[in-house]
């Protein structure tokens, strides 16, 4: 005898713990096994693409932090890097340097950020979690004391950095170098041989390699899926090729993979500031730019590996003071498209994992 | 004893017990998590923030109760008691001394197991009446693992049964006089802990309250008063739980210079200090890893530590001699580690129409 | 470094194959008719030496007289990059063909377009608003919103 069943609908979001800000999953449930979904953007729709037409060049830098905002640094360099393609804008050699520290401190504060709500999705009730915002407001206290700011930056500025670092910055940093690294040790210790997250997200959320090029997938999610893909080795910007450093990748592209290439990238990142530390030479950190840039006709698409992936931004400039056209490119929405394949099949629990496995920030999804 | 003299006193007992222990779980807990968790935890109200749960107990008391527009009234209204009345009712045969309990029932254990299993009956109703469809999941949830768990749950009281020789709780604390059940039954204890952890929801087996899948589970739609009466009952159910393995597993009562009450009240924390540590080290797992945890590895271990304690038993009718301690700790760690060799999690992607 | 092609080179491939679809507008983008745009498109993802297998980003600029719609195209097999443009015309309806079968990274950005623009992607699966509700109206993105 076959009890007669149908599936039912479930809003999962906009409102909901693990939607990592304002997402919705149009979730079709036989029982615990999603047999549909259907994502819904637009809730933190802000328009910001349509606001830098109304922003001069400079102005626009503090909407950038609002894209994803829990790695504002990269996506001020990111911008700044277009900006001054497009407008041919010399940095100095300091301000480099400085762009550098920051963008990798930057990207080992959104991994933690990333890997400890992946914990909290995967039921891990918050420990992993909060070790992790330990480390995380180390890193920041050093954003606050170079910029003042704790999440929204705003520090890059088009032809370098908009102040000097403090006397005190550089001891801080070297004192904080071994200390993460202590961390990223207990970090394995509590999570490398854990039974249970290895059943919960080994060969969950598969993204095979052919498909997460065909969705234009980048950063960890990429990497995870075992393509040697990095912009900052595939196209260097700014003073990249200068650094050693590997690129860490996944064999299968499940949950656990994306959470291993993270944790992995984070002591690159290491690498990379221990290396620059070493380097940072003396001398001014913005080159003289005009008050209000005036970039010649034309156009330029600059990208960089954010935390997410390929962040890259469209300008045009119709010679004004004003960017005619911004177009961002958003990783994480590109991450989303093969969402509803990597899910559906699997159970509830598997969704919200595998949605968590991403690292989406939806500042950056609805722009 | 007058007989009711007995039960008034006994019914005070229980219930400062009850209430003083949920309210000093609560405390621990929310204390215990936070130093795990590199934080502090409540430290406000009163000393070291002790009256922290009764502040939240007021706070809670004042919320305005919401029922949905859409939820079986009687049976949303009827959900909090159904969950909270069996776990306070299974006090009654629990020990405080020898012979200090409520009611000596030569069954006690089987009034344990039947009436803690009552309050599934209540959080079904909650799940089923709140009209929420995450509440529904939540219930389905809990259904499922309290029908699987109680199943080697029961195999390994049993197997204590069986070496005690009483069904009674005053008679397995008294036939562990000499040393505890623990020793005697490692592989028991383990099982026992597992399942009950499960059998209560807690982490690593929370899955009716997973909150970051299905939010608050079947008390999503609850407030108010009615809210509290299931935090009360989760947490009631955990002492529950604690001081029944504490008493079958850790000699009740028993102890050394301090009265016997308090070494029960210090037993049932370090159980419970237990269950804190395995809610902040480990994930959740998943639907289908629960229920092949049940089914393929507590329930034949539980079944086979049956029927080598049924043996030895045989062997030795007039007791286990001490040197089975030894044996019965190889033959547990020679079967946990054989089990989790075999053992296999099943489950994974389902082909959808 | 990824590469930029010469896209004066790349323009005399395809006008060997599909002539008149293509023409040079710097030395690094290159411009594509909007009525062979799926054609060429499948032409640079498929044809070897080419192998544009990743679709980084597109963009759609609003030049008034037309649309212009951006693709930034990589191959990551040989890391060279090509910028194609394409135009499409009328402020009522303006139409272009969808490339979600070739890459399905242009999914939700041609349904962003769509949104904002007001771009029509012929033969994508699923064209609807995706940042707005849909009972919105007008195209926000467009120059003359709201003026």
């Amino acid at each position: 005898m076959t009890l007669r069943t149908e599936p039912f609908v479930i809003n999962m979001g906009p409102v909901h713990p693990s939607t990592h800000g304002v997402f919705r999953m149009r979730v079709t449930l036989d029982g615990e096994v999603v047999v549909n979904l259907e994502p819904v953007f637009g809730y933190l729709h802000r328009g910001i693409e349509k606001l830098a037409e109304e922003r001069t060049y400079t102005g626009f830098v503090p909407l950038t932090d609002r894209l994803d905002y829990v790695s504002s640094m990269s996506n001020n360099f990111g911008y700044c890097l277009a900006v001054e393609k497009l407008a041919g804008i010399e940095v100095p050699e300091r301000a480099e340097y400085i762009r550098v520290i920051m963008t990798e401190l930057q990207r080992i504060a959104a991994h933690l950020v990333s890997i400890g709500s992946f914990f909290n999705d995967c039921g891990a009730y918050f420990t992993p979690f909060l070790y992790m915002f330990r480390e995380r407001e180390r890193v920041i206290d050093l954003f606050e004391m170079t910029c003042g700011q704790r999440l929204l930056y705003n520090y890059m500025r088009p032809g370098g950095v908009s102040q000097d670092l403090p006397d005190e910055f550089m001891p801080a940093l070297n004192k904080l170098i071994p200390q993460l690294k202590k961390y990223f040790e207990e970090y394995e210790n509590l999570l490398q041989n854990n039974e249970i997250l290895a059943a919960r997200a080994r060969g969950v959320g598969i993204l095979p390699k052919e498909l997460a090029i065909n969705i234009g997938a980048s950063g960890p999610t990429l990497r995870g899926s075992g393509i040697r893909w990095d912009i900052r080795r595939a196209d260097p910007y700014s003073i990249y090729n200068r650094f050693e450093f590997d690129i860490p990748v996944g064999e299968q592209g499940d949950c656990y993979d994306r959470y291993r290439v993270r944790m992995e990238e984070m002591k690159q990142s290491l690498r990379i500031v221990e290396q620059a530390a070493k380097q940072v030479p003396a001398g001014p950190v913005r080159s003289k730019v005009p008050h209000l840039i005036r970039p010649p006709v034309g156009e330029a698409y600059s990208h960089i590996e954010a935390p997410t992936g390929d962040l890259g931004f469209y300008l045009v400039s119709d010679g004004g003071i004003a960017p005619y056209r911004c177009h961002i490119r958003a990783p994480s929405l590109m991450n989303l498209t093969a969402l509803r394949d990597m899910i559906v099949g699997w159970k509830v629990q598997d969704a919200i994992l595998t949605f968590g496995s991403f690292a989406i920030t939806m500042g950056e999804v609805d722009r | 004893m007058n007989p009711w003299l007995n039960w008034v006193i006994f019914t005070i007992v229980i219930l400062v017990f009850f209430l003083g222990s949920v309210i000093m779980f609560i405390y621990m807990e929310r204390r215990v998590l936070g130093k795990m968790q590199a934080r502090i935890g409540p430290n406000r109200v009163g000393p070291f923030g002790l009256l922290q749960a009764i502040a939240d107990a007021v706070k809670v008391l004042m919320k305005e109760m919401v029922t949905p527009a859409n939820a079986d009234k009687v049976v949303y209204w009827l959900a909090p008691i159904v969950v909270f009345a069996p776990v306070l009712m299974v006090f009654a045969v629990v020990p405080f001394a020898n012979g200090a309990l409520l009611a000596d029932l030569n069954i006690g254990i089987l009034y344990v197991v039947a009436v803690g299993s009552i309050s599934s009956i209540g959080v079904f109703m909650a799940g089923w009446s709140s009209s929420n469809k995450y509440a529904t999941i939540s219930a389905m949830r809990m259904v499922a693992a309290v029908v699987s768990y109680e199943i080697p749950l029961v195999l390994v009281i049993a197997s204590v049964v069986v070496v005690s020789g009483s069904m009674s709780l005053n008679d397995i604390v008294l036939a562990q006089q000499n040393y505890p059940m623990l020793l005697l039954q490692p592989l028991a204890f383990l099982l026992m802990f597992i399942a009950g952890c499960a059998e209560i929801n807690r982490s690593p087996f929370d899955l009716m309250e997973a909150d970051s899948e299905i939010i608050a589970g079947f008390h999503t739609e609850y407030t108010g008063m009615k809210f509290a009466m299931f935090y009360l009952a989760e947490y009631g159910e955990a002492v529950a739980m604690s001081t029944i393995i504490a008493t079958l597993f850790l000699g009740g009562w028993q102890g050394p210079f301090l009265p016997p009450w308090l070494w029960l009240v210090l037993k049932v924390f370090f159980v419970f200090f237990l269950m804190v540590w395995t809610r902040t080290t480990l994930p959740r797992v998943r639907i289908d890893q629960l229920m092949s945890l049940a089914w393929k590895f507590l329930f034949p271990l539980a079944l086979i530590n049956l029927v080598i304690t049924g043996a030895e038993v045989l062997a030795y009718p007039l007791g286990i001699p001490w040197y089975f301690i030894f044996v019965n700790i190889a033959i547990g760690a020679v079967l946990v580690l054989l089990f989790s060799r075999l053992y296999k999690v099943g489950g994974g992607r389902v082909a959808v129409g | 470094m990824t590469a930029s092609l010469s896209a004066p080179e790349i323009v005399k491939q395809i006008q060997a194959h599909y002539p008149g679809a293509v023409s040079v507008v710097s030395d690094s983008a290159l411009l594509v008719d909007g009525k062979s745009l799926a054609e060429v498109m499948t032409y640079l993802k498929n044809t070897p030496g080419l192998d544009f297998n990743y679709m980084t980003a597109i963009t759609a600029i609003d030049y008034f007289q037309h649309f212009e719609v951006v693709y930034n195209l990589v191959s990551m097999e040989h890391n060279h990059s090509l910028t194609v443009k394409t135009r499409a015309y009328g402020r009522d309806n303006p139409r272009l063909p969808s490339v979600v079968s070739l890459w399905r990274s242009a999914d939700y950005q041609e349904r962003e377009i769509y949104d904002l623009m007001g771009i029509t992607f012929d033969g994508h699966p699923n064209m609807k608003r995706i940042v707005l509700w849909p009972e919105f109206k007008g195209h926000p993105q467009r120059k003359d919103f709201l003026k």
